[in-house]
């Protein structure tokens, strides 16, 4: 296909892969910290309102609003309050946080600043998964030159107010993504989430008030005081403000990051000359995972939706991290819907009996319908177990403490309830039609 | 008596690490540097060895056991000694989808390893999704990140693993 997706102004991604963009003096050159200064003009109470004005909303996979998170720190806690940043970017299909910090670190160290005087937090633990040796190291070296140039500190940009951030990395544990597994993991214990209320902006990091926010969330916080809250959110939806980077992988002759609009869909993503350049040749889509492995996958002739929170959710999915995956027509469904349980199993904290015993039990179901052992009875018990988890739809009716029992039940309904025939193939075949070629893979390794 | 844990050097980069960590936190919450700890502990000894865990605790104001438990929930530590070059393969769906249940195939029958075992030189792991899915497939060497691996490319990688 041509390119006839509008084209849009990167804001986030706009100094990836240039000379040096991750120094100070790049970004400065770029106007960075300009919106800092503006934010510092104002007081603390409408920087928030210029947030919610600005329609962003949350990056990391719950797409909430950021400004009315902001709000809900108390005003008058006698406790200090503490900013977490979620850089743990584990969902399987996401990797666009890595390229915020290794090539633009100075664009979230803004949104950190502007975030911080905000809500009057005084320390920032930026926490990223502990696979993220080089851009663990990109984002120190660019915390050094913020504090040398009296961003952080003592001083923020002159103004007598006090900033400390650290990156703090984990070590290889999926489930501390979520915000108060997250919070466990910065408090140095295994990565347990907790039971919800209360939520971390009134008791989170060490018992105080806590924002945690996505990387990309924070990236996104100059641009709403460089252009204004208006123009923000005029770039989005009414309801979804600025422009979002979304993760392409799988199937496609282009994978990548790419920042597209609000407004732009999934094909466009997939076929268009900017993004995808569609399939290899002789391929066809199979299955589209619009938002990280747990988002509900949408079968071929669902792709002309916009990659926006809102419009997925009327499609029973949902926008998640933007992690974009595509199967083509040479896929084994049951293969990749074994794949994903297995992770899910793997990562599941054992804290709630539904997901500990459940994400095991299905991975042994898949397994043994895959392997060609599968018999009549065992699909049903397979969307059992799933329900048991949590049911579908619509999301979020979890049994369990934290959204991993959706993340691992959702696949499962969702595969089941588009592509149920080739389940069915498999046992009454007693093999995997796709022989052993299940992934169709291309590349070197076909 | 038996050798101690840390050449002088070493303990002096461990003593300077830990005042660093626990100069992050507040002073009544030296054990939030648990993992920093470890890591650092790991950094130098290339593993967690018993006597380590118990240092780091004694470090951080934490017991034994929370210092272990805590090791013992994350993937990148290690509790045994490993082989001198840990691989880590990702075969997640995007990966595998590029073929990399071929690569770690092809992997484990030129280091004569399965996936989960070690020798003195490898250790070969499968592993989680590594945010790389769009240049997969992919792989780590002791925390190197490697990304759209060819045979060619991974050949020349190995080669240079002495
Ligand atoms: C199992 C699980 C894993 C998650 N992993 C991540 C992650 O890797 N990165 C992230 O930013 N949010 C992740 N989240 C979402 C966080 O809990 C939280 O909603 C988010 O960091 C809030 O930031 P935002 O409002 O800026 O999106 C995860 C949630 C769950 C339930
Ligand atoms: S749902 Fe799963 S991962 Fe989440 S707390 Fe319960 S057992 Fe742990
Ligand atoms: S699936 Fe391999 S890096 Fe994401």
């Amino acid at each position: 296909m041509a390119s006839t997706a509008k084209a849009i102004e990167p804001i986030i991604s706009a100094a990836w892969g240039k000379p040096q963009s991750w120094t100070l003096d790049s970004y400065r050159k770029r106007g960075g910290y300009e919106a800092l200064k503006k934010a510092l003009e104002m007081q603390p109470a409408a920087i928030i309102d210029e947030v919610k004005k600005s329609n962003l909303r949350g990056r990391g996979g719950a797409g909430f609003p950021t400004g009315l998170k902001w709000s809900f720190v108390p005003k008058d806690s006698p406790k200090p309050k503490y900013l977490a940043v979620n850089g743990d970017e584990s969902e399987p299909g996401t990797f666009k946080d890595r390229y915020i910090l290794s090539d633009d670190p100075h664009m979230m160290l803004e949104g950190i600043a502007i975030a911080s005087y905000a809500l009057g937090v005084h320390t920032c633990y930026v926490y990223l998964r502990g696979e993220f040796k080089h851009e663990a190291q990109r984002t120190q070296a660019a915390i050094d030159e913020a504090y040398k140039a009296g961003i952080f500190g003592k001083t923020l940009l002159g103004k007598d107010f006090e900033l400390n951030c650290y990156v703090v990395r984990g070590a290889g544990a999926y489930i501390c993504g979520e915000e108060t597994a997250l919070l466990e993991s910065l408090e140095g214990k295994k990565g347990w989430p907790r039971l919800k209320p209360p939520f971390p902006a009134v008791v989170g990091l060490f018992g105080c008030p806590t924002v945690v926010n996505n990387v990309e969330t924070l990236a996104s916080v100059p641009a709403v005081f460089q252009k204004g809250a208006d123009a923000y959110a005029k770039l989005g939806t009414d309801k979804s403000g600025g422009t979002r980077l979304v993760c392409l992988s799988g199937s496609v002759n282009r994978p990548g990051v790419y920042e597209v609009s609000m407004f732009t869909t999934l094909s466009e993503l997939i076929y268009d000359d900017k993004y995808g350049r569609g399939l290899p040749a002789g391929r066809k889509v199979k299955a589209v995972i619009p938002g990280g492995s747990s988002a509900p996958v949408l079968g071929a002739d669902e792709l002309d939706v916009a990659m926006e929170f809102e419009a997925l959710k009327v499609k029973q999915t949902m926008a998640g991290s933007g992690g974009v995956i595509v199967m083509d027509d040479a896929t084994c469904m049951v293969r990749s819907l074994w794949r994903v349980a297995r992770f899910y199993a793997e990562e599941s904290c054992g804290q709630c009996t539904p997901c500990r015993e459940g994400t095991p039990w299905q991975t042994r179901l898949l397994r043994k319908i895959e392997e060609g052992r599968g018999e009549p009875g065992d699909i049903d018990m397979l969307s059992n177990v799933a329900s048991s988890i949590a049911p579908y739809p619509p999301i979020g009716l979890g049994n369990t403490i934290c959204a991993l029992g959706d993340a691992a039940a959702l696949p499962t309904h969702s595969f089941l309830m588009r592509y149920r025939d080739e389940f069915e193939a498999h046992i009454r075949e007693h093999r995997c039609p796709f022989g052993d070629k299940p992934w169709g893979s291309f590349g070197d390794w076909s | 008596m038996a050798e101690p844990l840390f050449t002088p050097e070493e303990q002096k980069k461990f003593d300077a690490g830990i005042a660093e960590i626990i100069s992050h936190y507040p002073p009544d919450r030296k054990s939030a540097g648990m993992l920093p700890a470890l890591r650092l502990l790991q950094e130098l000894k290339g593993w967690l060895p018993p006597e380590g865990l118990r240092l780091v605790a004694k470090s951080l104001d934490a017991t034994p056991e929370r210092a272990m438990e805590v090791a013992s929930f994350y993937v990148m530590y290690h509790l045994k000694k490993p082989g001198k070059y840990v691989i880590d393969v990702c075969t997640n769906l995007s990966c595998s989808l590029w073929g990399a249940e071929k690569m770690l195939a092809y992997l484990e029958e030129k280091l004569g390893l399965k996936a989960g075992e070690a020798n003195e030189k490898f250790t070969l792991r499968e592993t989680e999704c590594l945010a790389s899915c769009g240049t997969a497939p992919c792989l780590q060497i002791n925390e190197d990140h490697h990304e759209s691996l060819t045979r060619a490319k991974l050949d020349a990688i190995l080669a240079k693993l002495s």
